[in-house]
């Protein structure tokens, strides 16, 4: 069952071929089996999943998701368990409402499994950042599997669950999934509510989807995106892809690749993958050119800074005060301020708090987050011009190849270049995703492809072309094959 | 030697909305601890802030009352700091781009005008209450007021004295009355002021200032800035300098103390608030609000003693309770008989003294301006003596039935029967002889007890007039 896409998972619960029932316990005990091997998932609650799938009767009429188990980054508040957002913070935290992703995925009858392990507070490219230990690749147990949605990447990669909810606000969407061979989607700025997703950087955070396939993820997505009333910087727009639209390739697109200083600091052997990539586009009629991005050197440091300055103050409010951890005893109220927040966070939150904090500091608040937000603009319109010429643009998702566990973690400006060709798409607000292009060394390779605002239909139809002439997506990890 | 006093006040304002500015809570006072906190009051993980349009439209009435300008965008930002009740550790306010800014008010100071200018005025949420009890060395926190809107009415430091600040923000009371954005209850804490205070040598540049928070009074104000201006005068007379600091009115010793230094204020790290977009203001919605503008006090005051010819105290007292002076309004519109003058006295006194006894405002008064107007007439046409009137406004108050059944029920028209009033005097003169005999002798004052006697047997339906008439005819 767990090599079936989504889309034949559909066939076969309306076919009567398997059960609600069946496929929730058939993924329940996958994880119970592989899950203590990669650590994917931080919490898992199988009685209440199952209850759930017991109750379900499928019809004809039924919504399409009915019935399809899905996992959920433990970023996002849900009212069945826990939310830690991977951080002792909120190690005993219970969200008192669901995020609006998840209710509405809910609400289209897809039945959640549990909550992946994720980066703290979303701030890591590794996953090692976690208070619940590091989530392992399943390609390589040895390496990491990215980050910070490093637990949903792993999950899908492992098929321990046909699609995962994600968070992207510098590529922790894309990132792990090319680290996991699997496909990422990032949407648009505002496309999926922001409500329930506990916040990192706000200006740049973006829910989206996880799964093996860019058809798996076209399911999800129009369920999940449109306004939401709780949300004003929600946009009022639905994908709306219809499965007949996936195939449905518009003609004469042109894809450009991006050309910049980074490609001299990426591992060669992606690149090779890259231009392998391009043959496939190229062999479906696709046009491919390149476009230069002149700006997109500035685009970590300008990352950087608006990302921590934003984590500075949405961070704030773990105060010990009204929930989350509280430390024993304090002396007087400044020390529940200090002891709470030195216990409770971990080093790399801390580190971006202090940076943020700084930047936003009386005498540096120009100097940096004002100047930051400058090029945040040329960014955008670097993007903006190549737009003009090109319908989407390709490029690695990552420099390098899935690291080894504990080989970055004491240098955070190696770690942080990871994100070198993610971040730009969270500057302008754009969508971007990355899709499985093959193995070096046994590890997965990701592209990743940006569109234009709102484009993610045309992110969708394409990558689907290409994974209709590719079988990398498809791989399953050895070890997780049975 | 001579000291010139520079002051200028930070004027909070509550805006009286429904709910609150980035929730659906409701912002009523007075309720049990945190039940009017939703999740977003609480600062939960993963909530959002949603601006209530409210707010906005409220705060341009205000800047086109006071003469500003509307920003045509406008953004809000986040002051960072910690404080248990600040539940998100930072209250998003307005720094740069505030929705009004560069107007002013023309108040009245010794019979003539003076200008205070508005640098801004911007919107933001309140904080929740911190209490403290000493004995158990417990603090409690109520998040009801956080996120309560706040327009924050900056001025220029255009005032030179404390009765010229208190000026001011009556002014600034009125107009948020007028405008319908605010209760101006100051003891609820609906508006309240921090006042910056200087002195210096005039034609000197401005002093050091000090700060001085959360004034809840206009007496308190008053009493605050003169401690402090003598204060300072006092340090510097002394050769000591002025510290810029923060300080707080302790109103029962009537001082004022530091509460904090500059060194020790925090350094709020503002920037724009990424959960909430610009606002645009156009200059359709603009006009739309100006259309909408009630007459403001100044220009009401003016109409009351040029158009109504109203006394300048009578016009003041009712123009100070704008529900007041819109009562006033309708019942003169409704009278046929009264003028505005005979209107406004019943207003100012009859009708005033009912609200204080009853210690309620004029909107839960249970008498239409309809049926005052009737009684007025009344009065005016005879038909009532003054004291009729009032005693049938009194019964009139509450009552379902209609004027006139009231005046029969209880048969309170004056009597105009003459004979029956001569019988009346008969009766009076019969039992009087003494006074009767003092009249004779040249003290034509006594009648005066005469009348009052012959209104006192008459229940008070005979026109005092009459009676006078009738009694000096017959004595004469």
């Amino acid at each position: 069952m767990h090599t079936l896409s989504i889309k034949k998972q559909i066939k076969g619960l309306r076919a009567k071929e398997f059960s609600a029932s069946e496929i929730t316990s058939h993924y329940l005990s996958r994880i119970n089996e592989y899950n203590p091997k990669i650590n994917a998932f931080i919490t898992t609650h199988p009685d209440a999943s199952l209850e759930i799938a017991n109750g379900i009767e499928i019809s004809k009429k039924s919504n399409p998701l009915l019935g399809i188990p899905i996992a959920h980054k433990d970023i996002f508040c849900t009212q069945e368990v826990r939310t830690t957002c991977g951080s002792k913070m909120l190690e005993n935290f219970i969200s008192p409402y669901d995020a609006t992703i998840v209710e509405k995925i809910s609400q289209a009858g897809a039945i959640s499994l549990g909550k992946t392990n994720m980066d703290e507070f979303a701030m890591g490219s590794s996953n090692e950042t976690s208070f619940y230990g590091c989530c392992l690749n399943p390609w390589d147990l040895s390496k990491v599997p990215g980050g910070s949605s490093g637990g949903s990447a792993a999950a899908v990669a492992a098929r321990l669950t046909p699609i995962a909810t994600a968070t992207d606000t510098g590529g922790s969407i894309r990132q792990p999934a090319a680290f996991c061979g699997v496909t990422g989607l990032k949407p648009t700025y505002g496309r999926i509510s922001r409500y329930g997703m506990i916040a990192f950087a706000s200006s740049l955070d973006q829910a989206g989807f996880i799964a093996p396939s860019a058809e798996d993820i076209a399911y999800f997505l129009d369920v999940a995106s449109g306004y939401d009333p709780k949300d004003s910087t929600s946009l009022n727009e639905k994908v709306d892809i219809t499965t007949e639209e996936m195939t449905n390739l518009p003609k004469n697109i042109t894809i450009g690749l991006a050309e910049s200083e980074l490609t001299e600091h990426t591992d060669p052997r992606i690149l090779q993958k890259l231009e392998d990539a391009i043959k496939v586009f190229t062999s479906i009629g696709i046009k491919v050119t390149t476009v230069t991005l002149p700006h997109s050197k500035f685009a970590i440091p300008t990352y950087y800074v608006v990302a921590p300055a934003e984590a500075s103050s949405n961070l704030s409010r773990f105060d010990g005060i009204r929930f989350g951890y509280q430390t024993n005893q304090p002396k007087n109220i400044n020390e529940l301020y200090e002891k709470t927040r030195s216990e409770g966070f971990g080093s790399e939150v801390k580190r971006r708090i202090l940076i943020g904090t700084y930047v936003l500091s009386a005498g540096y608040y120009d100097a940096y987050y004002v100047k930051a937000q400058k090029i945040r603009r040329l960014i955008a319109n670097d993007y903006k011009e190549a737009f003009d010429k090109v319908d989407l643009i390709l490029s690695p998702t990552a420099p390098n190849l899935p690291f080894s566990i504990g080989e970055k973690s004491d240098d955070p400006i190696s770690m942080y270049h990871n994100d070198s060709y993610t971040v730009g798409a969270n500057l302008a607000g754009l969508p971007g995703i990355s899709f499985p292009v093959g193995f070096v060394d046994s590890l997965p390779v990701g592209a990743q492809l940006i569109g234009n605002h709102l484009s993610e239909k045309l992110l969708l139809q394409v990558t689907h072309a290409f994974q209709n002439k590719s079988d990398h997506h498809l791989a399953i990890p050895k070890e997780f094959e049975g | 030697m001579n000291w010139e006093t520079v002051i200028g006040l930070e004027i909070h304002a509550q805006l009286n909305t429904k709910s609150k500015i980035f929730s659906a809570s409701s912002t009523e006072y007075g309720a049990k601890p945190n039940t009017q906190a939703s999740l977003v009051d609480l600062g939960y993980p993963g909530v959002l802030p949603v601006l209530n349009q409210k707010v906005i439209d409220y705060a341009v009435k205000f800047g086109l009352a006071t003469n500003c300008e509307i920003s045509s965008e406008t953004i809000f930002s986040r002051k960072n700091y910690f404080y248990p009740d600040l539940p998100k550790g930072y209250q998003i306010s307005q720094l740069d781009q505030p929705i009004v800014h560069s107007g002013y008010v023309d108040i009245e100071i010794n019979g003539g005008p003076k200008r205070i200018r508005i640098t801004r005025a911007h919107l933001e949420e309140d904080a929740g209450k911190s209490m403290h009890n000493n004995e158990t060395h417990s603090s409690y926190i109520d998040l009801n007021r956080a996120g309560v809107p706040l327009l924050e009415i900056v001025s220029e430091p255009d005032m030179s004295n404390a009765k010229e600040a208190i000026e001011y923000m009556k002014y600034i009371h009125l107009l948020v009355r007028y405008l319908g954005i605010c209760d101006g209850n100051l003891q609820e804490g609906s508006f309240r002021c921090d006042a910056n205070v200087s002195i210096r040598r005039p034609g000197d540049n401005l002093g050091t200032r000090t700060e001085i928070k959360n004034l809840n009074s206009f007496r308190f104000i008053e009493k605050a800035i003169n401690y402090e201006v003598d204060r300072q005068i006092e340090l510097i007379e002394s050769g000591s300098i002025i510290k810029q600091e923060t300080r707080l009115y302790d109103d029962e010793n009537g001082i004022t103390r530091s509460m904090r230094s500059k060194e020790e204020s925090n350094d709020y790290r503002y920037f724009p608030d990424p959960d909430l977009l610009p606002i645009t203001i156009s200059k359709e919605f603009i006009d739309s609000i100006k259309s909408k503008l009630p007459e403001l006090p100044n220009a009401k005051n003016n109409r009351f003693i040029n158009d109504l010819k109203l006394s300048e105290d009578d016009a003041k007292r009712l123009i100070e309770n704008p529900q007041l002076s819109i009562f006033f309004e309708d019942t003169a519109r409704l009278t046929k008989k009264a003028n505005s003058n005979q209107v406004s006295n019943w207003i100012i006194g009859k009708i005033s003294s009912m609200l204080n006894e009853k210690n309620i405002a004029i909107d839960e008064f249970k008498l239409s301006s309809q049926k005052l107007a009737q009684i007025i007439d009344k009065v005016c046409d005879g038909t009532l003596s003054q004291n009729l009137g009032s005693k049938l406004i009194e019964l009139a108050y509450d009552s379902e039935q209609d004027i006139e059944a009231i005046i029969s029920e209880k048969s309170l028209s004056q009597i105009s029967d003459l004979n029956a009033i001569n019988k009346i005097i008969d009766k009076v003169l019969a039992s009087n002889a003494e006074q009767i005999q003092e009249y004779k002798a040249g003290n034509q004052k006594i009648i005066g007890y005469l009348i009052g006697q012959t209104m006192k047997l008459s229940g008070g339906k005979v026109n005092p007039n009459t009676a006078k008439e009738l009694l000096h005819k017959k004595l004469g």
